[in-house]
C-alpha cells in the first residue's frame, strides 16, 4: 500500500525516541519485576521439597505478589498503555499543521491510520512480549521449573489475546483523536473512558442487580441468582470483564468456566471437586472462545468506525 | 492564448455549513505560468486549492488537474503537484534534512534519487548550512525556505504556494519571490501563488486571479485588468490600485 512503510517506520522511530515511551516501559518494566519476583519467592518457599507441576510456571503470571498478579496489573494498566500511544494520533499532527501535508503527498489517505494503528500495535506487543519474557526468565531461575509446550502455548495464547485487548483501547483512543480537536480533550476523554469501564461499571452493575431484585427477601436463592445474572450481564459491556473472562481459563488450566459458580447445594461441590483436574489447552481455548472472538470483534468494530470517519473528514484544521 | 489550460476550473462550488466559500469559480491557469492568486482573508482562495489537490471534495462543479480529476485520481494529480500550505507544519523534532527524505520516502523515491534531490532541493533553497539541524531551531525564513524544498522534491509540474511570503519581514519576501520566480524557470514549473504583498506579486506574475467573498472577481493579465477597469494605457499603473478598486467595487 502506497505509503504505509515510510509512515509506519516514521511513527516507530517517534514511538522509540518519546519520553512517553520511555516512561511506560520503564514503569511496566518495574512492576512486572517486581510482581513476578515477590509471586516466584511465595511459590519458591511454598513448593520447598514438593514435587512441582509444570502448571506451577502460569501461576507466576496469576499469584498476587505485591497485591495484584501481573494478569491483573495487564488488564488495569493495558488499557492505559493503548490510551496513551493513540489518544493525540492524527490531532496532534492536524493542530501542527502536518496533516495536510502528510495528505498532500501521493498516498492514500487511509495509509495514515493504518500505518499509526500499526505502530501503535507493534509497540503494545513488543512491550507486552518483554513482559513475559522477563517473567518466564525469572520463573526459571526462581523456581527451577521449565515450562513444557503446553505452558508455553498457554502462553503464547495469553498473548495474542492481551494484544488484541489492548488494541481495543488504542483504536478508542485513536477514535477520539479523530473526532476531538484538541490533544487535551482527548487525553481527558480517553482517561474518563478508562477510569468509566475501570471502576464505574462494576458499581453500577451491582446498584442495578440491588435495585431490580430488591423487593426480594436477601436470602432467597431466586434472587441471588438473578442478581447475578444481572451483574454478569451488565458487566460484560466492559471490556476489562470481557478480557478477564477471556483468558480465565487460559493462564488457569484449572479452571474449568468463566462463571463465577454460585454453589447452592453439596451436589454442586461433589460435581466440582470430581473434575478438578486441569483442563488441556483446547479446552480451555473451547470454554473462552465467544470472549476472544467477542474481544477482537469490538477491536475491528472500533477501528472501522475510526477509519470511516477518518476518510470522511475534513482535513483542515478549523 | 490558444494555449490549453494545465489547470481548468468550471462552476466549481463549496458549501460550508449552507455558506459558500467557493461559488462557481471558473479559472484557467496555463503551463509555465506564475498565477497571482489574490483575495483578502476567507475569500476562498485555500479551499480552492484544496479542491484543485483532491484533499477536499468539491460540492459542484468540475477541476482538471493536467487533464486528471482530483477527485477521482488523488494520486496522481498529488504525485504532480507540489502543495505548500498555509501556516505549514513540520515535525519538530526532526532536522531539515530528515524531514526531506521522510516526503521522499512518501513520493516513493528510491534512496540515490532521493539523496541527489534533497541535495539540489537544499542548495536551491540556500539551506545547506542549516539542514542537520532541527526544525525547532529554524527561523520563521528558514522554515519556509525548507517548505519551499520539500515541494522542490518531488520535482513537480505544478506548485501550489499558499501565502509562502506569511510572516517573512520585507526583505526575506524579497528573497523569496526571487527564489520561486527563479525556480520557476529553471524547471519549467506552472505556479499558483497566493499572496498579500501585491507589489511583489505584480514583478513575478503577469497573470492574476482576485478572489472576494467565494467569486473570481477578475482574472487576467495584469496589464488588462488595467486598461479594463482603471482605464489607463501607458500611465504607470500598481496592481494594488486595481486591487483595491476591485474591492471596494464588491
Ligand atoms: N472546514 C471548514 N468548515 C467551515 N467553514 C470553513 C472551513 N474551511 C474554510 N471555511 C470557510 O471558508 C471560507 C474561505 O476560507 P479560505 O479558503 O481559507 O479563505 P482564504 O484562503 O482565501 O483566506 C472562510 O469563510 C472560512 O470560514
Ligand atoms: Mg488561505
Amino acid at each position: 500500500m502506497k505509503g504505509f512503510m515510510a509512515i509506519y517506520r516514521k511513527e516507530l522511530a517517534d514511538h522509540f525516541s518519546s519520553y512517553r515511551f520511555l516512561i511506560l516501559f520503564a514503569l511496566i518494566a518495574m512492576v512486572s519485576l517486581i510482581t513476578a519476583y515477590l509471586a516466584g519467592m511465595n511459590m519458591a518457599k511454598a513448593l520447598e521439597g514438593r514435587i512441582k507441576p509444570t502448571t506451577v510456571f502460569l501461576s507466576l503470571f496469576t499469584a498476587a505478589g505485591a497485591g495484584f498478579s501481573l494478569v491483573q496489573f495487564v488488564t488495569f494498566f493495558g488499557p492505559l498503555l493503548g490510551l496513551l500511544l493513540g489518544f493525540d494520533a492524527i490531532n496532534r499532527e492536524r493542530n501542527e499543521g502536518t496533516l495536510s501535508k502528510l495528505l498532500s503527498q501521493p498516498i492514500y489517505r487511509d495509509a495514515v491510520i493504518n500505518a499509526k494503528f500499526a505502530a501503535a500495535a507493534t509497540m503494545i506487543a513488543l512491550m507486552l512480549a518483554a513482559i513475559i519474557l522477563v517473567i518466564t526468565g525469572l520463573g526459571l531461575v526462581i523456581l527451577g521449573v521449565v515450562p513444557d509446550a503446553e505452558a508455553l502455548g498457554r502462553i503464547l495464547v495469553y498473548f495474542v489475546i492481551s494484544v488484541v485487548y489492548i488494541a481495543l483501547w488504542l483504536a478508542v483512543a485513536i477514535l477520539l483523536s479523530i473526532l476531538l480537536r484538541s490533544v487535551a480533550t482527548s487525553a481527558l476523554a480517553a482517561l474518563a473512558l478508562w477510569i468509566f469501564f475501570s471502576f464505574f461499571i462494576s458499581i453500577g452493575a451491582n446498584a442495578v442487580a440491588n435495585s431490580l431484585t430488591a423487593d426480594a427477601p436477601p436470602d432467597d436463592p431466586a434472587a441471588i441468582v438473578k442478581r447475578a445474572r444481572i451483574e454478569n450481564a451488565i458487566s460484560i459491556l466492559s471490556p476489562m470483564v470481557l478480557y478477564t473472562n477471556a483468558t480465565a481459563t487460559i493462564v488457569d488450566p484449572s479452571r474449568k468456566t468463566t462463571r463465577n459458580v454460585i454453589r447452592v447445594g453439596v451436589m454442586e461441590q461433589l460435581s466440582m471437586a470430581r473434575y478438578s483436574g486441569p483442563l488441556p489447552l483446547d479446552q480451555s481455548l473451547l470454554v473462552v472462545l465467544p470472549n476472544i472472538v467477542f474481544l477482537i470483534c469490538l477491536t475491528v468494530i472500533c477501528f472501522a468506525v475510526s477509519y470511516l470517519v477518518f476518510m470522511r473528514q475534513e482535513i483542515r484544521s478549523l | 492564448m490558444a494555449q490549453k489550460p494545465i489547470i481548468e476550473a468550471k462552476q466549481l462550488t463549496k458549501v460550508y455549513n449552507g455558506r459558500p466559500a467557493v461559488d462557481r469559480l471558473d479559472l484557467a491557469v496555463y503551463e509555465g505560468e506564475i498565477f497571482g492568486f489574490l483575495g483578502p482573508n476567507g475569500a476562498g482562495k485555500t479551499t480552492t486549492l484544496l479542491m484543485m489537490l483532491g484533499l477536499t471534495e468539491p460540492t459542484g462543479g468540475s477541476v482538471r488537474v493536467m487533464g486528471l480529476d482530483p477527485a477521482r485520481h488523488p494520486l496522481e494529480v498529488k504525485a504532480r503537484i507540489g502543495y505548500l500550505q498555509e501556516n505549514m507544519g513540520f515535525y519538530r523534532d526532526l532536522t531539515g534534512r530528515q524531514s526531506l527524505a521522510y516526503i521522499a520516502e512518501l513520493n516513493g523515491l528510491d534512496r540515490q534519487t532521493a539523496e541527489e534531490r534533497i541535495r539540489e532541493a537544499l542548495e536551491a533553497v540556500a539551506m545547506t548550512a542549516a539542514a542537520d539541524r532541527k526544525i525547532v531551531t529554524y527561523s520563521r525564513g528558514m522554515r519556509q525556505r525548507l517548505g519551499i524544498a520539500e515541494v522542490l522534491i518531488k520535482k513537480p509540474k505544478i506548485a501550489f504556494l499558499d501565502e509562502p511570503t506569511l510572516g517573512l519581514d520585507p526583505e526575506a519576501t524579497n528573497r523569496m519571490m526571487e527564489l520561486i520566480r527563479d525556480l520557476c524557470r529553471r524547471h519549467n514549473m506552472t505556479v499558483v501563488l497566493s499572496s498579500h504583498f501585491l507589489h511583489q506579486i505584480q514583478k513575478i506574475c503577469r497573470r492574476v486571479g482576485i478572489m472576494i467573498d467565494g467569486r473570481l472577481v477578475a482574472q487576467g493579465p495584469i496589464e488588462q485588468l488595467a486598461r479594463e477597469r482603471l482605464g489607463v494605457g501607458d500611465r504607470t499603473y500598481s496592481l494594488e490600485e486595481i486591487y483595491m478598486h476591485y474591492f471596494q467595487e464588491h
